[in-house]
């Protein structure tokens, strides 16, 4: 269970002047479910894009499994498809059904035979209870379900790492539960995740470590218990509180 | 109803002028379509020298008569030892010029379509260019229709200026027939309703098109993104 998958060292990003986060470490291991939590704009999700180099870090290096991917010469686009990525806007591709938007990357990227990325794909959309909606345009979804067909659509590639930004952000609440059900089954499956989001409560239920970022860097990180009962830091238990107060009486009707 | 009786008399002198004003306007709408396209492309993703070479073009080719360009490439080219048949200098110049606005109809349609799908395509491994062709420019081209449909229904009116140069289009057979009747206002007359058939024809299918490639929810997604 200890083999690190991604190896962050001294990670940077900044923007002109603007300094989005400085000399992040981050060590995940396979099976690892890691939330990264902390309020807006602390460069959470800057941080999950760096991760699979949809942006672009300034400083320090990733590994994924034992290749240096901020190294020179990477193909980004192989790199990409072995790191699955779900957003907070969904992002499916809106001219294609379900069924299209799990298969694409099937044929396009992995060159499977179609027959076989057709039957890859409704396994995918099986999986996160959406067989029945195959032929559904995402017009046609509700939000919940068009972020489990994003789901299904980056775990077709049967990547080696889950990055979720924010998935249940964008969702009306009676549709949070649907998508976070689907992602503690993910944990439960063994899938290694690294989930940005403000649901404490899947957070202390499915997280093996809780991150707690502001400002640019990580203030503290630790289990769950650790974070939520004994945090080091007076910032984390005061962020902590007042998330819980905003968020936690919706969860618990969960 | 002179005009009906002349079009009788000039009807098959008419259904020929007819069908090169329709290829004028099929070769000029695709070549202008290749080559709008890459231009907008040019213009959204390629390195800055290469994106302001294309935004150069489309404001020359919209800022300038069409008629200009179309004596520069008939009467001018072959000056540099270049010299096109009336019909190629047609097609030549109507592709040219069309280009530049398909360009703008489909440069504001990729755009709106945006880096999120561009992202997402990406994410899962595509190449840019895979991204471009199986994720934005689908997508692009039918939110880009309804508005790129007056490009087509223009430029058929558009072709009339090429009798100019001498090719037998519709207006040039317009022009014959006012010549051989002395009777000018039947012989326009008569055309305007050939080239309004044309458009009406045109029209219907294009709308046809729309219909066909539409998404269900699609255009609803767009307008919320």
């Amino acid at each position: 269970m200890s083999k690190p998958i991604l190896t962050v060292k001294q990670l940077t990003k900044r923007y002109g002047s603007n300094t989005v986060f400085e000399n992040i470490d981050l060590t995940v291991n396979e099976g690892d479910t890691i939330v990264i939590i902390g309020p807006s704009g602390t460069g959470k999700s800057t941080l999950l894009r760096c991760l699979n180099l949809l942006t672009k870090p300034d400083g320090g290096q990733i590994w994924l499994d034992d290749q240096e991917i901020t190294a020179k010469g990477t193909d980004e686009d192989h790199v990409r498809q072995h790191i699955g990525m779900v957003f907070q806007n969904f992002l499916l591709f809106n001219h294609l059904t379900a069924l299209e938007n799990v298969k694409l990357g099937l044929v396009r990227v992995k060159h499977m035979p179609e027959k076989e990325a057709e039957t890859k794909a409704l396994e995918e959309l099986a999986r996160v209870g959406l067989a029945d909606r195959a032929g559904h345009y995402p017009g046609q979804l509700s939000g919940g379900q068009q972020q489990r067909v994003g789901i299904a659509r980056a775990l077709a590639m049967d990547p080696r790492v889950m990055l979720f930004d924010e998935p249940t952000s964008a969702l009306d609440p009676e549709l949070i539960g649907e998508v976070l059900e689907v992602m503690r089954k993910l944990a439960l499956e063994g899938m290694t995740m690294v989930v940005v989001t403000h649901e404490m409560g899947f957070a202390r239920e499915v997280a093996d470590r809780i991150i707690f970022m502001e400002k640019g860097s990580i203030v503290e990180e630790g289990s769950p218990d650790a974070l939520f009962y004994h945090p080091k830091f007076e910032r984390t238990r005061e962020f902590l509180w007042k998330i819980t107060e905003l968020y936690g009486k919706k969860e618990a009707q969960a | 109803m002179e005009w009906l009786q002349l079009l009788q008399r000039f009807f098959s002198d008419f259904v020929r002028g007819a069908g090169v004003t329709l290829e004028l306007t099929a070769v000029g709408l695709t070549l202008g379509f290749v080559l709008g396209l890459v231009l907008a492309l040019a213009k959204i993703y390629a390195p800055r020298w290469l994106s302001a070479i294309a935004t150069a073009y489309i404001e020359v080719f919209r800022g300038t008569p069409l008629l200009v360009q179309l004596f520069l490439i008939y009467y001018g080219l072959p000056s540099l030892g270049i010299t096109l048949s009336q019909t190629l200098s047609a097609y030549l110049a109507l592709g040219l010029n069309s280009a530049a606005y398909q360009a703008e109809y489909l440069r504001g349609a990729i755009q709106a379509i945006g880096p999120s799908q561009m992202m997402a395509g990406r994410s899962i491994g595509l190449s840019r260019w895979q991204t471009i062709r199986f994720i934005i420019l689908p997508q692009a081209l039918r939110l880009a229709l309804p508005s790129w449909s007056n490009e087509p229904i223009s430029l058929l009116k558009t072709t009339a200026v090429v009798f100019l140069i001498a090719v037998q289009d519709l207006m040039a057979k317009a022009k014959r027939a006012a010549t051989i009747t002395y009777n000018p206002i039947a012989s326009y007359l008569a055309v305007a309703a050939v080239y309004l058939l044309m458009v009406f024809a045109l029209n219907a299918l294009l709308k046809w098109l729309e219909r066909k490639t539409k998404i269900p929810g699609f255009d609803i997604d767009v307008k919320r993104v």
